[in-house]
């Protein structure tokens, strides 16, 4: 990803800040500008969120992308956040084998990629066991 | 609106077209077309070609123009329209074509599609195909496309309980069907044990339950049914052509592993065919992975949610069975050229109808369903025919 593409959201995923809409009390993460359900009528605001939630389902990719191919196989995750949100992350464990479905966790700032030895790199938010 | 009908339709051999090009290869599937409608290239009013990603593995944009210009059309200034809906852009650009004559607006339409996947490396083509997910939320973090449907398949599996035995079978059935298909990209037949012993590819998806990185084109021609006999003793006529939307990211669906916009799609193609899911003689459904199969059976609302790995395996969706699924071998078997996966569809289903699918014919067809995805689930189209 382009780094003025990557930089525009970067406080976003290093600090896990997601907007909410105050008219119907919704979370979301990734930031929306516009709340789907109220649409115009929808007041948005920033929120960081507290960063626990649980897994909802998960996977382990072994085929990879060029970027991701050094890191495989790799855990990611679908992750329902504690304000009720779900978001698409990796799971850091030691053992791949130890991941399952609801298990506790909460997010830690990682690095997430690397373009070969001399590009760029890019952080963001992985999760680990709570 | 008008009725409409597919009186034409043209495939390419699908698989690794080293020698062929992008171009090509449309062109050769719309040559077939027109030969089979028995018609004048001349006669084709106006043009609509799916395709996903060009722009990544060819490096081509602008597709709709240099189609019609290497099959002859360009100097009639014919109107050519690139559609895109990754997965399901061959989808679009079939119920554009549909639409198109239905308004009146033109007679006779060609509906293409084409991709040209392995000009690029492997991990070149599983980035690009990861942009038919969220780029920035889901791609970003290295997530892949099958590991998106592995992880609706570990959902599903969750809740449901249905085997991996099960979710094997429905290679199992494709494959058998694409050993019956001359064009399919793998003609041989496996066993349950191909699919539980080949390598993890997402876990718990394996190579055998993932749909292959194919080139290939497909076309067909529309035309109004009024003047449908002028080209063909057998037209099949589309009864409903529906689209539906959904959120792009997996994380954000109101259930995991049911698709909502095949729902939706599917209940508006019903209604509007006004016929019952037990008319259904045959349907190809999207299989980019085995998950995909199972998911599509219940959603499209063939049987209750859980039950498609149980009727898998115990055939109901098999060649003879009750509602053969996927006859062409489907994404998996016959191959999936993304842009021309929606199109190959309603090729299968028209040869099926027109009784002409040789060794894979399903008795006595009178009515076929397509069902093309895009993503995960946030475009999908579905289409309802019969022979008249
Ligand atoms: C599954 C996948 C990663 C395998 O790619 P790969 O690991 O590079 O596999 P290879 O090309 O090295 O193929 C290894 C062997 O398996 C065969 N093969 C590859 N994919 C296959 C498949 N899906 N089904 C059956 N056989 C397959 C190859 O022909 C090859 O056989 P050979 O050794 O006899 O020549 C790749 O096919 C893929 O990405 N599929 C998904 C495509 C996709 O996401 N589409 C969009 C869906 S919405
Ligand atoms: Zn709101």
């Amino acid at each position: 990803m382009s780094v003025p593409r990557f930089w525009r959201k970067q406080t976003n995923r290093y600090n896990l800040i997601g907007t909410k809409c105050e008219t119907c009390g919704t979370y979301y993460f990734p930031p929306r500008s516009l709340c789907p359900k109220c649409r115009r009528e929808g007041k948005i605001v920033d929120y960081k969120f507290k960063g626990t939630g649980k897994i909802v389902t998960f996977s382990v990719v072994r085929t990879a992308s060029d970027k991701f191919d050094l890191q495989t196989p790799f855990v990611v995750a679908i992750i329902e956040l504690d304000e009720g949100t779900r978001l698409t992350a990796p799971v850091i464990c030691s053992d791949i084998n130890e991941v399952y479905i609801g298990m506790r966790v909460k997010s830690t700032f990682r690095k997430i990629s690397a373009d070969g030895d001399s590009g760029i790199i890019v952080y963001g938010t992985k999760f680990i066991r709570e | 609106m008008r009725d409409v009908a597919v009186v034409g339709v043209g495939l390419t051999k699908f698989g690794e077209r080293w020698g062929d090009s992008f171009r090509e290869m449309c062109v050769e599937a719309g040559v077939k077309a027109i030969d089979d409608a028995g018609m004048d290239g001349d006669d084709i009013q106006e043009m609509f070609v799916g395709n996903m990603s060009g722009g990544r593995f060819v490096l081509q944009e602008h597709i709709g123009a240099l189609i019609a210009d290497y099959s002859g059309l360009a100097t009639n200034h014919i109107p050519a329209t690139r559609t895109e809906a990754a997965c399901a852009s061959g989808g679009l650009a079939f119920r554009q074509a549909v639409n198109c004559i239905a308004s009146g607006a033109q007679d006779i339409v060609i509906a293409a599609g084409v991709e040209k996947m392995t000009d690029v490396s492997g991990g070149e083509t599983t980035d690009a195909l990861a942009g038919a997910a969220d780029r920035e939320w889901e791609g970003m973090y290295g997530v892949t496309f099958p590991s998106l449907y592995a992880m609706m398949a570990r959902d599903y599996m969750n809740r449901y309980g249905m085997t991996r035995e099960e979710l094997a079978q429905v290679a199992v059935k494709n494959h058998y069907n694409g050993a019956r298909n001359p064009i399919a990209q793998y003609q041989k037949e496996i066993t349950i044990d191909t699919v539980l012993n080949s390598t993890l590819v997402a876990d718990p998806l394996r190579l055998m339950d993932c749909s292959p990185v194919t080139d290939g084109a497909a076309a067909v021609i529309l035309c109004s049914l009024d003047r449908a006999k002028e080209f063909t003793d057998c037209p099949v006529k589309v009864l409903a052509s529906t689209q539906a939307s959904d959120t792009i990211s997996l994380h954000d669906r109101r259930d995991i592993s049911t698709l909502d916009a095949t729902v939706a799609a599917a209940n508006r193609a019903f209604d509007i065919a006004k016929i019952e899911r037990k008319d259904v003689d045959l349907v190809e459904v999207h299989d980019c992975f085995t998950i995909a199969e199972i998911c599509a059976i219940e959603d499209m609302g063939f049987c209750k949610k859980g039950e498609a790995g149980k009727l898998t395996a115990e055939g109901y969706t098999a060649l003879d069975g009750k509602l053969p699924v996927n006859t062409s071998g489907g994404l998996k078997a016959c191959g999936h050229p993304v842009g021309a996966t929606g199109i190959k569809q309603v090729c299968e289903v028209v040869t099926q109808l027109r009784g002409e699918a040789g060794k894979r014919q399903v008795d006595g067809a009178e009515i076929g369903m397509t069902h093309n995805v895009g993503g995960t689930g946030a475009t999908v189209v579905t289409s309802i025919f019969r022979r008249v």
